[in-house]
């Protein structure tokens, strides 16, 4: 076949595409989840393979699950007595929840929430927090932390002349990235983040979203988010949850552009929801 | 309540303004056919006039379809819907270029005696008007049995053009004296074969709105 140097090149990159998504490796597979509140479930066997250093959003209507979902992949809902679990969630080939450290998994899977929520600290101390509970005293290696972390945030050129005012005196948006930061700061492999931005106004939405983006070339993220255009804009893969399933899982492009299943159509247009 | 009522509306709205360019092209199409056969100078001349109002439209439609894109933000079957529509409208405003043509070769010939009747010209002229139809029912419809028809009538143009530019050529080596209304008549082959490609594409559109992925129907 003769193919021209244009054509060739094209193969080439084409190839190449398809060895980068091979290179991906799996960083968190779940297997038949199944999660109940007392007697009521909220997941009925949940199973998805979450890739490393991708953005993974969790897209559906209120109360499908998704966030539920999300806490499960660091035990936050151990914190809730009437939860009982079964399935698998497998993180780098740890059962995490044969394990009982729970703490190391927390480490490992960060977090971020709705609303920041920032101790009544100054910014240093915030970022700093998690690297001295971890017993980490000298100074210039938490200087060096802090900074690094509120680089990797995108906060710093903000922040460097106020690092000892209280964090609380940022604006919201401000703050959600000094949230990352602390996040950050424990080194995690893994964030999660629960609607990092419906509390925040569009810039300082755009800035965490331009932010996640450039975090997964570092971290694996997998954000719930009700912002479908939002889930669109940052996420490689996108998980549509209904009524505690997952209907449909796919690239992100593939489930804005021409979804398989009329659910996620009906809910990804607006149809419902 | 129905959600998105007001955001199916528009989209409604839409394909009335589709339908009604379409009404505008075939009307082009059928009066400077009719102009060209009866030699009729007075309706070239009003089919010339006539196709402002049709980029108009294709402008309206243009201006419609990216309001709904800023305020809407569509995904999915509404964005390819919104897509084709630009996509379409575009092709429609070049038929009834293809007709404003037909008028002009119709006045360039003028009252010469007509050599129509060597030609499939009138055939070609009926297949494109019903793959219009076809192509417009089938994006708004969501037919995709009748965007592949459009492509076999594409296939069926081809083999008249072919046809109809054979037998002119031959007649023009036996009369160069007819020169003058056999070459217009070559223009107004190639103009409707042209026609049936444009209307060719908008099957592909309603092909991709309907299966989400590209056809080649040409």
């Amino acid at each position: 076949m003769n193919t021209t140097f244009v054509e060739r090149k094209q193969i080439t990159e084409e190839i190449t595409a398809d060895n980068t998504q091979l290179s991906k490796q799996t960083k968190i597979s779940v297997k038949d989840l199944n999660l109940f509140y007392g007697d009521k479930q909220a997941l009925y066997d949940v199973s998805i393979n979450i890739k490393e250093k991708e953005v993974t959003a969790l897209i559906g209507p209120s109360g499908c699950g998704k966030s539920t979902f999300l806490r499960t992949l660091n035990r936050m809902n151990d914190l809730i007595d009437s939860v009982k679990i079964n399935g698998e969630i497998i993180i780098d080939g740890d059962d995490i929840y044969r394990s009982n450290d729970v703490i190391k998994l927390r480490t490992k899977v960060g977090m971020v929430f709705q609303k920041p929520n920032l101790f009544p600290m100054s910014i240093y101390d915030n970022v700093a927090y998690g690297p001295r509970m971890q017993g980490i005293k000298n100074k210039s290696k938490l200087n060096k932390i802090v900074e690094e972390s509120l680089r990797g945030a995108a906060i710093w050129d903000e922040v460097k002349d106020r690092l000892k005012s209280s964090a609380l005196g940022l604006s919201g948006g401000q703050q959600q990235r000094v949230c990352i930061a602390r996040a950050i700061a424990m080194k995690p492999d893994i964030i999660l983040m629960d609607e990092p931005t419906s509390a925040l106004d569009p810039i300082s939405t755009l800035k965490v979203e331009e932010l996640i983006t450039t975090m997964k070339n570092d971290y694996t993220i997998v954000i719930v988010t009700h912002n479908m255009q939002q889930a669109a804009r940052v996420s490689d893969r996108t998980a549509f949850f209904l009524s505690g399933e997952i209907i449909e899982f796919d690239e992100t492009s593939k489930i804005f552009s021409m979804p398989n299943d009329q659910r996620t159509e009906d809910y990804v247009t607006g149809r419902f929801g | 309540m129905v959600v998105r009522e007001n955001f199916e509306n528009s989209l409604q709205e839409l394909q009335t303004k589709m339908t009604e360019m379409g009404e505008l092209a075939i009307s082009s199409l059928e009066k400077a056919f009719t102009a060209f056969k009866t030699q009729d100078i007075e309706l070239a001349l009003r089919v010339i006039e006539e196709d402002n109002e049709i980029d108009d439209l294709e402008e309206e439609i243009n201006q419609f379809a990216i309001w709904l894109t800023v305020k809407e933000q569509p995904v999915a079957r509404d964005l390819r819907k919104i897509i084709g529509a630009i996509k379409i409208s575009s092709e429609i405003e070049r038929i009834a270029d293809f007709g404003v043509n037909i008028a002009k070769s119709a006045i360039k010939i003028g009252s010469e005696h007509s050599l129509i009747s060597l030609t499939q010209l009138e055939s070609m002229k009926d297949a494109c008007i019903n793959m219009l139809q076809k192509a417009l029912q089938s994006f708004i419809d969501e037919n995709i049995v009748l965007a592949k028809e459009v492509g076999d009538m594409d296939d069926v143009v081809d083999e008249y053009s072919n046809e109809t530019y054979k037998q002119l050529t031959t007649y023009l080596s036996e009369h160069p004296e007819e020169t003058n209304q056999l070459v217009q008549l070559l223009f107004i082959n190639r103009y409707l074969e042209r026609t049936a490609d444009h209307i060719t594409n908008i099957a592909e559109s309603a092909a991709y709105l309907i299966k989400g992925r590209r056809y080649d129907l040409n």
